[in-house]
């Protein structure tokens, strides 16, 4: 749906209900892949005739955005897979936003990578850009599983594209991994007709392969997501049809205890559901989705939000473009977030992180005494070891961090 | 007088009644092809969803006869359940025949058998219709041995149609002129009114519906109701098309309403009758019975905020339904409330729902409970309906319940099956009757709670449909009761408590821990469920928590997907009640009451 006559307080921020005192992130969204995986529910395109175009619409969109915030602190290309860009395009492409935005000194600024891309030219062009934070789409190191999702690389091809990174000296690098892997049916009727191999995707022993392997590559960063069936991908038809099943809800929970016992023992810091990182190592970027931190997105389906209003982009390439060679905003819609949404949101973003919700912040940004209101509540929860109030944080538990979207209903 | 016909169509469940009154309506043109709408009669959301008529309708269709002469045919439509027999006996009353409907594939029914007998009783007229003639599966021949071997009525004397495809309905209208017989009654005697039905106008008071048996009434009379002897001056008298239509006067023989400014619902009594204050009539019509709540429960609101809301509704409400009676009430879990007095339990069923869709109000009813009598130490009686009013056990020297005559009439091919149910209900003096071969009628007296408790659904199961029930309150009869409590995380719940039977407490204890593990979800800790007689708990069961409630990813940055998504379950939650720490689900109350036999 098209709202783009919705008066549009361009360009500037609206008040929240108490301004977030960090700086804006900007992510930027390169929609093309080489393929599809089986599991992705993110928007992109696999034909690369139109990157050409696409960039230059990128460039007005970043126009009409110039001046949007006085600097950003984080810049983020995913994707899609940004690592699919000629080095050149890409090089200039980074070039091009810091002309357009104030990207401050010490960003993070971080490029997605499949490790198929990974080569000495990237490599080179990331270095040479100012990138200093690398995000390979590893998501195992099961050769398996990594046909399962429909990857296009192999567990070999990972660890080397890792090393190399590493060789070429970009000291903060992040795998992302993906566990809770279908697993045939237990005696299926058809299981003959599975590729045989299928079952051990699904098993824990397999995933805690990954992680050793992941943890031998003394990466910087983890974000270990549980498989989400996206409606429409491959593999969620997969399931519906039965050809495959998720594991239940006390098995995802025994993966995410054993995930985060077995990262934390080897140093990783489980701060947010599905992050992990070494201590001064965690995304800048990505905490700021869960701070309510503003922050602007460029390319077809991205977000922003700048402290009370959330806009979306369109979701289709040539849409997009096409809005733009007319020199409109691609907005798809947007919305204004009263003081309740608000506060659902805060809830439910901040029991998402291990740092938890600062009630002090809580009560002045959005108005409500979370203790005071709660108390009950809350009381019973700590008893169960679900929340814990520390350091003036209301804190989630492993096990809470687990649930984290019941707590927020609280 | 000879040119009016006063009938009613009865049938089993689905066999297409509305379906026919539809097309009566429209082939006598009462109503434009354009305006038309389907099962026209049912006018309420409600009715038209279920395929249940709940309250009574009528309406006057004119007929010109192949005879040459004009006719008046009154149709009164009836509800369809044993909660309301009683208002299908006294729009039975109104009418001197029926149509006896029929589906030709599915063939005799129970309710068939039951509106048969209900339609005997009143010496009425009787066509049968076999209907969906039209259908693949019809099997006419069989229905019309069935006609005459489970009826007992001639088999010559039926007719086919399909209401659907619009066959047959002429043949029809033309029986029920040349079959049913012209009403009776003397238009110079004193006004004998009979009230079958009322309905609220907001605008004009009650519009009371009526059959006048004899004399007449007109605007400007004063009618006196015999029950209670309360009198009004008639503003309007008419009869319907769909709509009201004033006339000059109603006079014997004549189905219409009279409108009297009657503010004051409960002078209006279904089966009362009405004469004139200056000439009233010997005696009442026969019949009247004064219908009384059978079953109670409370009804609060989700929200503490919505008592004025829910107070407001039920007002209006009441206004409609004259069978509701209601209370203030309070609950230590639920807070401010009302007490309330049902017909049953689909009555109940059905106030509820009325009350969320047509108000708009979030609510939640206490376990339902029947109304005991209890003889205390210090010599007093007292009526016990609420579980939270059960006196000091101490204090009791004897209890009793409200037992029924219940009359089942079934295929004796299912008399060993519903004997075993009956006894399980603890029915006593038991009677069988043999009215026509391998067709069984038996009576049991049973306490009134039982047959509250799950028996209607079970024996339409065990009868597999084929078995019509009906009953009557008979007495009390001293019992063995105790209270049954429901703890929820060791916190007593009021409104889950229930007076049982002595015997039946540990199963019943039982029953209400597994059905209250099935309704209310898991939650992020764990729920433990106990049943507690007098301080012993005597069941229980836990809900266990669950471990993983959390998406994985917020999609880069798209916070709004997932907030929506919660956003939704928060409006879910808020449809539950907050008892402790448990969001309860409305579902939960009725439940206890369900067994798990099925």
């Amino acid at each position: 749906m098209d709202k783009r006559s919705i008066p549009n307080p361009d360009g500037n921020p609206l008040p929240a209900a108490q301004e977030s005192d960090e700086l804006p992130g900007l992510y930027i969204h390169i929609p093309f892949c080489v393929r599809k995986c089986a599991y992705c529910g993110f928007y992109s395109v696999t034909g690369r005739s139109q990157i050409p175009d696409y960039l230059a619409a990128l460039r007005r969109e970043m126009d009409l955005y110039r001046g949007w915030a006085a600097s950003f602190d984080t810049l983020y290309i995913g994707g899609g897979t940004p690592s699919v860009l000629p080095a050149a395009e890409l090089e200039k492409l980074i070039a091009d936003i810091r002309g357009t935005f104030a990207i401050s000194s010490d960003a993070e600024i971080t490029v997605e990578a499949n490790p198929a891309d990974i080569d000495a030219g990237i490599l080179t062009t990331l270095r040479r850009t100012g990138v200093n934070r690398l995000n390979i789409g590893v998501q195992s190191f099961n050769d398996d599983s990594l046909a399962l999702l429909g990857r296009r690389h192999t567990a070999i091809q990972a660890i080397g594209a890792v090393q190399r990174a590493r060789d070429a000296g970009l000291e903060n690098i992040g795998l992302d991994l993906i566990y809770g892997l279908p697993s045939s049916p237990a005696e299926g009727a058809n299981g003959d007709m599975m590729p045989h191999r299928v079952p051990i995707c699904g098993h824990l022993t397999t995933w805690l392969a990954t992680l050793d392997t992941a943890i031998g590559l003394n990466p910087d960063h983890l974000s270990c997501y549980q498989l989400t069936l996206e409606e429409g991908t491959p593999l969620a038809e997969r399931c519906s049809r039965g050809e495959v099943v998720l594991p239940e809800e006390a098995v995802q929970a025994d993966f995410f205890c054993n995930t985060s016992e077995f990262l934390e023992d080897n140093g990783y810091i489980h701060y947010e559901v599905s992050n992990f990182a070494r201590p001064g190592r965690e995304s800048r970027h990505n905490r700021k989705y869960w701070n309510h931190a503003p922050y602007l997105g460029l390319g077809p389906a991205a977000h922003s939000f700048s402290g009370r209003e959330r806009r979306w982009n369109r979701r289709s390439v040539d849409a997009y473009i096409s809005d733009l060679e007319s020199g409109r905003k691609p907005v798809e819609s947007r919305e204004i977030l009263n003081d309740e949404q608000l506060r659902l949101e805060a809830l439910f973003l901040g029991f998402r992180t291990r740092r938890g919700i600062c009630l002090e912040t809580f009560k002045i940004r959005y108005g409500r005494d979370l203790l005071a209101d709660k108390r009950d509540m809350i009381e019973r929860l700590s008893g169960e070891g679900l929340v814990e109030i520390r350091d003036g944080f209301l804190r989630p538990t492993r096990a809470g961090m687990a649930v984290a979207d019941s707590l927020a209903l609280i | 007088m000879n040119h009016i016909r006063n009938f009613s169509i009865i049938a089993h469940i689905d066999h297409g009644k509305s379906t026919l009154a539809d097309r009566f309506i429209q082939y006598t043109g009462v109503v434009e092809d354009r305006d038309f709408q389907d099962q026209i009669l049912d006018n309420m959301d409600i009715e038209r969803e279920r395929g249940i008529t709940i309250k009574s309708q009528v309406v006057s269709l004119p007929y010109r006869a192949k005879d040459g002469r004009s006719y008046t045919l009154n149709l009164i439509d009836t509800p369809g359940h044993v909660d309301f027999t009683y208002e299908v006996s006294r729009s039975l009353a109104s009418c001197e025949g029926v149509l006896l409907l029929i589906d030709a594939a599915q063939g005799v029914q129970a309710q068939t058998l039951a509106n048969l007998y209900l339609a005997m009783e009143h010496d009425l007229a009787i066509i049968p219709v076999i209907n969906k003639i039209d259908l693949p599966s019809a099997d006419v021949e069989r229905v019309i041995d069935q006609i005459d071997s489970e009826l007992g009525l001639d088999p010559d004397t039926h007719l086919k149609c399909s209401a659907k495809e619009g066959i047959g309905i002429e043949e029809i209208l033309e029986a029920i002129v040349e079959r049913i017989p012209p009403p009776k009654g003397d238009p110079a005697a004193p006004l004998a009114a009979l009230i079958f039905d009322a309905k609220y106008d907001s605008f004009r008071g009650t519009v009371i519906h009526c059959r006048i048996f004899d004399g007449a009434v007109k605007a400007g009379d004063i009618i006196r109701f015999m029950f209670n002897g309360a009198t009004y001056r008639v503003e309007d008298v008419g009869h319907f098309l769909l709509q009201r239509q004033k006339r000059e006067s109603l006079s014997a023989g004549d189905v219409g309403y009279i409108i009297a400014g009657v503010k004051t619902v409960s002078d209006v009594r279904t089966g009362d009758t009405i004469t004139l204050e200056n000439r009233p009539c010997p005696k009442p019509l026969p019949g009247f019975k004064e219908v009384k709540p059978v079953v109670f429960a409370s009804i609060y609101p989700i929200a503490a905020d919505d008592y004025t809301d829910l107070a407001d509704s039920l007002d209006k409400f009441k206004l409609n339904d004259a069978s509701f009676v209601y209370e203030k009430d309070s609950s230590t879990a639920l807070g401010q409330g009302f007490r309330c007095g049902f017909l049953g339990l689909l009555h109940l069923d059905i106030v509820q729902e009325r009350l969320e869709r047509e108000f708009d109000l979030s609510i939640i009813l206490s376990v339902p409970s029947v109304r005991y009598r209890f003889t205390l130490k210090d010599g007093t009686g007292r009526f016990v309906d609420n579980p939270a009013h059960y006196p000091e056990p101490m204090s009791i020297i004897k209890s009793e319940e409200p037992y029924i005559r219940a009359a089942m009439m079934l295929p004796d091919r299912y008399l060993g099956a519903v004997m075993k149910l009956c006894m399980e209900k603890r029915g006593v003096n038991s009677t069988l009757n043999y009215p026509s071969p391998g067709r069984a009628e038996l009576i049991y007296e049973m306490p009134l709670a039982e047959v509250i408790f799950d028996f209607y659904d079970r024996f339409k199961s065990v009868t597999q449909g084929y078995g019509s029930f009906d009953y009557d309150l008979i007495d009390y009869r001293e019992s063995s009761l105790v209270l049954l409590d429901i703890l929820v995380n060791g916190e007593k719940v009021d409104a889950l408590s229930q007076i049982v039977h002595r015997e039946r407490a540990r199963t019943r204890g039982l029953q209400a821990c597994e059905r209250l593990k099935e309704e209310i979800p898991r939650q992020m800790f764990k729920i433990a469920i106990q049943g507690v007689i007098g301080g012993e708990i005597i069941s229980r069961t836990t809900i266990s928590p669950f471990r993983k409630d959390v998406i994985a990813k917020c999609y880069g940055g798209d916070i709004s997907r997932k907030r929506k998504l919660l956003e939704k379950q928060k409006k879910g939650k808020k449809r539950m009640k907050m008892i402790g720490n448990v969001s309860i689900p409305q579902s939960a109350f009725l439940a206890v009451l369900k067994s798990d036999t099925e």
